[in-house]
């Protein structure tokens, strides 16, 4: 099985861990992630200020992977939503694709819509399948409890994203719970994570992250899982912020799908990363139990 | 003459040399260690370099002068073509400047047995310059045939390559003018052979004719054989020991071989002298010119690649930081490797605005610090290409020379926002890496400051909407363009937007904070009034979170719908 890798731009320059524990375990399970030095930004911040350089953005790093025949695995679920939503735009208006394939033949590329753009969790958990990952699981986890962050861009507009039911998604908890995790059932699970307005309404976005958090603790979880860099950060980062205040309770960590899985791959936790993290998460360990 | 023009460029070029490296302490940029007098930058700049030598931080430096500096290590991972041409053209040029150049200083120091037209040192210095040459057509060549994605040529690149060519090209053809010349011939058969008879003269001619390249007025092709066996014997007795085969002098033998149908008149009018006057006059130019083109990069880049191995990121003093990124704006050789690469560089191929592209921001920025006034639009041009990046920070990884490009923007990023007229695109995803990073590093009213200006900025067209006194014209709308998703023409104004909308939902006076909550909006595009819609601050609070869309009965795509009110607004500030 073979992915061209598409990171984005937020994974290289600031969660490298979660590219480095994803190449780990996908190493682990067979599957080949090629790196494309000609991707670029997937368009989401464009999406705000000039909608066909979106389109174009996206339409760019579709095209590329269409050159080398492959379909993209994607790591950052607003990145996702961002290719869907273009790959949706330009095979719904042939208009609009002619005009992006006039720009993309500067560069010799094309947007066919032959290859398929896939978030890890979906690739997971439909290419690889969960028989397989179960497989390949050496130890499982005893009486972690995890909240399982989806993700707005992943799951909304569902017409258009494809990842999982919007309104009670399964693919993520699934992924959870063949670690031998349990995945709580918390209320704001499908809710924003604020990250899209840090740095515009920082109130705001803390807002949204902190009502998460807390809900999360609420529900008795011992941890965030999250697979998207924007999400990761609003966690790590951000939440290292609002722990500054008392009234905010004590952190909750965040942690990454392939760290949560790594660890149960036999991986070290070097390797995927687990001290990079902001918010000290090495308590996972404790969680595990050899099989 | 040669030494007048000679002291004049030289001195030329240490003073320029001085006056550049001089304006690594006194100029500025961006919001990093201002206001710091040059004499204390000059100062930190010197202890740093003290501290570096004395600790073990002096290994990393040789190590990076060896594979960065010397290897050229970060070339090759761009590139192989690249670093093929840099090095021929460097290895090339600089062998030449010492071997050939500098021949009385160096190589007769050296070599105590130097003769420039003895071999090696002969053949040598052709082949130096076949090397140069071969660099400067693969640089030509990548400039101006290939032409990578986005790869932009100023004057200054013209300049820098047109310069080494002509010293190449006019050094050859010099070479070529003399091999061929008679008067050369005989100029060195009077300074150096010293012949008096005049068989033996025209016996070492008829040599020089069939094997050397010269033309002569008197010998011409066929030549007797017994004139040639007793012309080599002179050629032996006299010649050889300080004159290689004109034939090892390769390019110049070429050359010569190319011109001699002409000459013997090229010979006559002086053509030689022309030449070399315009040989000199060259390199003369190039080394005066030196510190003010791109080929400054020569001194600022390996200081730059060393300074950014060995100076910490995060502990530096402000002062060496701001010393390094004035460094790094001269070492920057507008090779276009960040521009290939840029993660925004679709959006510059959409919008036009080349200063989304770091190579550019580069020229405007040294522009910017050697206290050039921007025009209205290239300020507006240049803010909002600085903050059209998406922080991937692949630019600083790949640039060649090592330059710290992601920290650049950030500091420069401050101070466009601070100086400048409120920019709308502060309010989108592009703040995501200020609001996260930057923030903790400037005060507190430094990083608000842009963000409240450009909320103004939107807001404050669309003054009415906020009092519930006034009423709106309902033909107000009447002219203005109509936004592109047209499914808001689908609301039936059942409020599900607003009821699942959590920005809506995380205030007990909503209204008052986000201006117009969701349906609102949708109904007055119903309505025709769109300028209205664009003026709520709720545009620019969305999540983007989808969920309005997601449960809205009527398929009104309402975040889209937002996110296309935001394009309409950035727009009709003159952006995109």
């Amino acid at each position: 099985m073979k992915f061209a890798l598409f990171q984005g731009c937020n994974i290289p320059a600031r969660v490298e861990q979660y590219a480095h524990a994803t190449q780990a375990v996908a190493t682990k399970l067979g599957i080949e992630l090629v790196e494309i030095s000609e991707f670029n930004c997937c368009g989401y911040p464009a999406r705000n200020t000039d909608y066909r350089a979106f389109v174009l953005s996206a339409a760019k790093n579709m095209a590329v992977a269409e050159s080398v025949g492959l379909d993209m695995l994607v790591m950052c679920k607003c990145c996702y939503g961002s290719l869907k939503k273009a790959a949706y735009l330009l095979n719904q208006d042939q208009a609009l694709k002619a005009e992006i394939n006039r720009f993309l033949a500067k560069e010799n590329l094309e947007y066919k819509n032959s290859i398929q753009v896939k978030h890890l969790l979906s690739a997971l958990y439909h290419d690889v399948g969960m028989e397989h990952l179960k497989s390949k699981i050496a130890k499982t986890y005893s009486g972690l409890q995890i909240a399982t962050s989806y993700g707005c861009h992943a799951l909304r507009p569902s017409n258009v994203t494809d990842f999982d039911d919007p309104v009670s998604p399964r693919i993520f908890d699934e992924l959870v719970e063949i670690t031998g995790a349990f995945s709580v059932q918390w209320a704001r699970k499908l809710d924003c994570c604020g990250a899209p307005l840090t740095g515009i309404n920082d109130r705001l976005a803390m807002d949204m992250a902190q009502k998460k958090i807390t809900s999360a603790r609420e529900a008795g979880a011992h941890f965030i899982c999250t697979a998207c860099p924007y999400t990761h950060l609003q966690f790590d980062v951000v939440q290292a912020r609002l722990a500054s205040n008392p009234e905010n309770g004590q952190p909750l960590a965040p942690i990454l799908y392939p760290q949560l899985l790594g660890l149960c791959l036999g991986i070290d936790e070097k390797t995927l990363g687990i001290k990079e993290n902001e918010i000290d998460l090495s308590g996972i360990a404790s969680f595990l139990m050899a099989e | 003459m040669f030494d007048y023009l000679f002291f004049t460029s030289l001195t030329l070029f240490l003073l320029g040399l001085i006056y550049k490296i001089s304006t690594w302490f006194t100029r500025n940029i961006g919001i990093l260690g201002k206001n710091i007098k040059a004499s204390q930058r000059m100062l930190s700049a010197a202890r740093g370099i003290f501290h570096v030598m004395g600790s073990h931080k002096v290994l990393t430096l040789l190590n990076t002068f060896l594979l960065d500096v010397l290897f050229q290590r970060r070339i090759l991972k761009e590139d192989l073509l690249r670093w093929v041409a840099h090095m021929l053209i460097f290895y090339g040029f600089m062998l030449l400047l010492f071997m050939h150049a500098l021949e009385s200083v160096v190589s007769e120091a050296i070599f105590s047995d130097y003769y420039s037209t003895l071999n090696p040192f002969f053949f040598l210095r052709d082949f130096f310059g076949a090397m140069v040459l071969a660099g400067v057509i693969i640089a030509a060549l990548r400039r101006y045939i290939l032409r990578p994605q986005r790869l932009r040529t100023s004057p200054m690149d013209h300049y820098a390559i047109i310069i080494v060519a002509v010293i190449m090209l006019s050094g050859i053809a010099l070479e070529g003018l003399k091999i061929a010349s008679y008067t050369e011939f005989q100029r060195m058969v009077e300074d150096y052979a010293g012949l008096d008879d005049e068989d033996e003269i025209q016996a070492l001619e008829a040599v020089w004719v069939r094997d050397y390249g010269t033309a002569s007025p008197n010998i011409k092709e066929p030549i007797d054989e017994d004139l040639i066996s007793s012309g080599r014997e002179v050629h032996e007795n006299n010649c050889m020991d300080c004159h290689s085969s004109a034939k090892w002098a390769f390019n110049g033998y070429a050359t010569a071989k190319i011109i001699s149908p002409a000459a013997l008149w090229l010979d006559r009018v002086g053509s030689i002298t022309l030449v070399w006057y315009i040989h000199i006059i060259t390199c003369f130019i190039g080394m005066a010119y030196l510190p003010f083109s791109k080929m400054f990069h020569l001194i600022a880049t390996p200081f730059t690649l060393i300074a950014n191995k060995v100076m910490d990121p995060v502990k530096s003093l402000p002062a060496n930081i701001l010393t390094r990124q004035i460094m790094e704006l001269d070492a920057c050789t507008h090779c276009g490797s960040c521009s290939l690469n840029c993660s925004a560089a679709m959006v510059f191929e959409a919008a036009g605005n080349e200063y989304i592209l770091p190579s550019e921001k580069m020229g405007l920025l040294k522009d910017l610090a050697s206290g050039k006034k921007l025009n209205d639009q290239q300020y507006r041009a240049i803010q909002e290409g600085v903050y059209l990046c998406t922080n991937c920070d692949r630019c600083t990884v790949r640039c060649p020379s090592g330059i710290r490009l992601k920290e650049l923007w950030y500091s420069v990023r401050e101070e466009l926002l601070a100086s400048g007229p409120p920019l709308p695109h502060v309010l989108t995803p592009y703040s995501f890496a200020r609001g996260l990073i930057i923030q903790d590093t400037i005060s507190a009213d430094e990083y608000t400051r842009p963000i409240e200006t450009a909320r103004q900025a939107v807001a404050g067209r669309f003054i009415n909407l906020m009092n519930p006194d006034i009423a709106i014209p309902l033909n107000a709308g009447g002219s203005q363009p109509v936004i592109m998703d047209t499914t808001y023409t689908h609301c039936f104004s059942c409020q599900s937007c607003t009821t699942v909308c959590p920005v809506v939902g995380n205030y007990d006076n909503p209204e008052q904070e986000v201006g117009l909550l969701p349906h609102q909006i949708m109904c007055c595009l119903g309505l025709g009034l769109t300028e209205m819609a664009s003026g709520a601050q709720m545009i620019w609070d969305c999540l983007t979170c989808y969920k309005c869309q997601e449960n809205c009965p009527q398929q009104v795509e309402v975040c889209d719908v937002l996110f296309r009110l935001k394009n309409t607004a950035v727009e009709s500030f003159g952006g995109g």
